[in-house]
């Protein structure tokens, strides 16, 4: 009998993750990574890195930017782009503002107006997979979602068409204009986002640690203050010690009031909270009882 | 809860419409503390909504609009809970007869199925399907959830009734064995903590059986099976790409390349980045051989004297998934670990066509051979997909049948 050698839940999830790139890497054309400087995108990156070891990573990097982006957030995203000699894409919400074609909510959220500028880019540059950092513990639309996702050529989901998806065996066959969503994270939790990179020594941005911030609240949230509209009158800002659990928008992603600077006291952190992420920092998912699977349907990621 | 080092269960719940199988996922939950206070304020809200004074626990796990305005479960959710000794992954399927691919679906990587009964209706013809769904997948362990004995009054001869009839059934089914657990999901009688309205039950709750019940058998000691998914070409050398789904490599190792034939010797296993002499299933991982030959994606390494069948003619067991029936004549796709080939179905056990979520018994004709194994043997290299040549729909799933044991190479 040779001895037990029983994975580790990380190894097991590793392991998984990059099957998922490599099939991805048989099959189709031409992928793209969706690359937001998020600790999920961050994550996927350094899987991605791993799985085409010593070669390097067969996918270029496509980021939508807001125009509302954290700056510490962009900082990171061009310094990892140019480490791994990669390919970055930017779909632009700001340019479609400016050309009228998009306009600006009166809450001045822009996390929704991402979706037109994102699949227009995947249908201009011919994207045939698309790799997602989407969790299905995140939210109750995304745990219905399958790892690969078939999107019409409007980038629509449908999820009463979705394929049945059996053992690892996952069917990429799409018609010409249609693209699949990929997402090796599928079953990661955010705890085990956390304790990954914990393990494998992953840089992140600044953010993600406790620092003082200026903020104000809004809606039970404390937001940055900045040039994207916020504060408004009533509201007052104020310097707190602060972490962000999620990167996003800067209009609708909030930070958490925290002492943890290092990873150890991040997980110590996540594990004892009664809050999920989203519900912790994202304003858009309150909107409505259905708000992401609404915006998935469209083509959001 | 921050441990790694506690095992993974995957299981998944199939019940009938109505049978409480939303409610009872929401309880698993809820009483298991793994629900947010956010994800449960807003279950209230949502609750308070529909003019309900209590918080709908199915409201957690039902979160497409249309599931929550017809109140059924639609599609396959998944899950993420875990207790001090384990994680969870809980595919959470459908039960109506119109979505039974579902419930294949999160069959195929379920070491544990649930299936849930009413305990006022007993077993239905659904229960049926699940637990022939469950034998055919070869799920390891199945329990049978006999929900709403609050309905019947907690009787014991109520429960045993419907345990004998799945016991006849699953017998007939050649289900390995199956644990029967009273509960109530809406009261939370044996969910998370052992009810005391039934003493006449000796057994586990049902969160306590979950997280005893054996899994995650260790597949290294298996005969090696490396189904190569991608060739990476660096610094003029060659490096095969795959996950080991059964077995041990070792730098030094003879190794048989599938289905041309062709032999060579392992020398090196890079695991993830990092040199390794050996490795073992589940690892992601990537071979060098001794000769530069050409091995490509679809390719299955093997090692030893135990190698898969090589055949064109593939019999299986079968599941229709798609609303266009399967008919003889039909040319399809195989889809068997990496590799995909054309086939043509020659005969369905004599049934003119398998409609949608129709079980049965298929033979193939294939294009060029695959190295099979029994799906009895291994739930990887012994499972395909069909698949639309047209438009790329995925049709059916099968599980190998080599028939006759087959003696050593």
């Amino acid at each position: 009998m040779l001895p037990r050698h029983a994975p580790s839940h990380l190894d097991a999830l590793e392991s998984e993750a990059v099957h998922i790139f490599r099939e991805v890497a048989g099959e189709f054309e031409r992928p793209v990574i969706l690359f937001s400087g998020g600790k999920d995108s961050i994550v996927m990156l350094h899987l991605a890195l791993k799985a085409f070891a010593p070669a390097p990573v067969p996918f270029s990097l496509l980021h939508v930017d807001t125009g509302h982006n954290f700056p510490e957030v962009l900082d990171y995203r061009d310094r990892v782009v140019a480490a791994h000699g990669l390919r970055l894409h930017v779909a632009s919400v700001q340019d479609y503002i400016d050309r009228g074609v998009l306009r600006e909510r009166p809450d001045g959220t822009r996390n929704p107006l991402q979706t037109v500028p994102l699949t227009e880019k995947i249908q201009a540059e011919r994207f045939d997979a698309v790799f997602g950092g989407g969790r299905r513990d995140e939210e109750k639309a995304r745990a219905k979602e399958r790892v690969f996702s078939l999107r019409d050529e409007f980038s629509q989901w449908d999820p009463r068409r979705q394929r049945p998806e059996l053992w690892n065996l996952y069917n990429g066959r799409h018609a010409p204009g249609e693209h699949v969503r990929v997402f090796p994270l599928s079953n990661w939790t955010e705890l085990d986002v956390w304790q990954y990179i914990a393990r494998e020594g992953i840089e992140l941005p600044e953010i993600y640690f406790a620092h003082e911030r200026e903020v104000f609240q809004r809606a039970g949230m404390w937001l940055t203050a900045g040039e994207w509209g916020g504060p408004k009158k009533t509201e007052t800002v104020e310097t707190r010690l602060v972490r962000y659990r999620t990167v996003g928008d800067m209009s609708c992603t909030g930070a958490v009031d925290s002492d943890a600077v290092t990873l150890d006291q991040v997980i110590a952190e996540i594990a004892a909270s009664r809050l999920t992420e989203r519900g912790a920092t994202r304003a858009d998912d309150k909107m409505s009882e259905a708000a992401m699977e609404d915006r998935k349907r469209e083509g959001y990621f | 809860m921050t441990s790694t080092t506690v095992d993974t269960l995957r299981f998944a719940t199939a019940g009938s419409v109505d049978d409480g199988k939303s409610t009872l996922v929401g309880r698993l939950l809820h009483d298991s503390k793994s629900v947010l206070t956010d994800q449960l304020e807003a279950v209230e809200h949502a609750s308070r909504n529909r003019g309900q004074d209590t918080p709908d626990l199915a409201l957690l796990t039902d979160g497409l609009r249309a599931e929550r305005e017809q109140g059924i479960t639609i599609d396959v959710a998944y899950r993420y809970f875990a207790t001090a000794r384990r994680r969870f992954i809980l595919a959470d399927t459908p039960g109506h007869v119109q979505y039974t691919r579902n419930m294949v679906t999160g069959a195929s990587t379920a070491e544990l199925a649930i299936i849930l009964v009413d305990a006022r209706n007993g077993v239905v013809e659904q229960t049926r399907r699940h637990a022939a769904i469950a034998a055919l997948l070869r799920v390891p362990h199945v329990v049978l959830a006999v929900n709403k004995m609050d309905l019947v009054g907690y009787e014991e001869k109520e429960f045993e009734r419907i345990v004998e009839d799945f016991a006849g059934h699953a017998a007939e089914l050649d289900l390995p064995g199956f644990t029967p657990i009273p509960v109530s999901a809406l009261a939370g009688d044996n969910v998370v903590d052992r009810s005391t309205r039934m003493d006449w039950y000796e057994g586990p709750a049902l969160l306590r059986h979950l997280e005893s019940v054996p899994v995650g058998g260790d597949r290294s000691g298996e005969p090696a099976r490396f189904p190569v998914q991608y060739v990476i070409r660096h610094a003029e050398i060659r490096h095969y790409a795959g996950q080991l789904v059964s077995g041990t490599l070792r730098v030094g190792d003879r190794v048989t390349v599938h289905p041309s034939g062709g032999t060579s010797a392992i020398t090196g296993i890079d695991v993830l980045g990092e040199d390794a002499r050996e490795a073992y299933a589940p690892q992601s991982l990537t071979l060098r051989l001794a000769d530069q030959r050409d091995v490509s994606r679809g390719d299955m390494i093997t090692t030893g004297a135990d190698v898969p069948a090589l055949t064109r003619d593939v019999r299986a067991a079968v599941c229709h998934l798609a609303d266009r029936p399967l008919r003889v004549g039909d040319r399809v796709l195989v889809r068997h670990t990496t590799r995909t080939v054309k086939a043509i179905v020659k005969d369905l056990a004599g049934a003119a066509e398998l409609a949608a979520n129709d079980l049965g018994r298929i033979t193939l004709r294939t294009a060029e051979p695959l190295a099979l194994d029994d799906y009895a043997d291994s739930r990887r290299t012994g499972a395909f997909i069909l698949v639309d040549p047209a438009d790329g729909a995925t049709l059916t799933a099968g599980m190998v049948d080599l028939g006759e044991p087959r003696s050593p190479a």
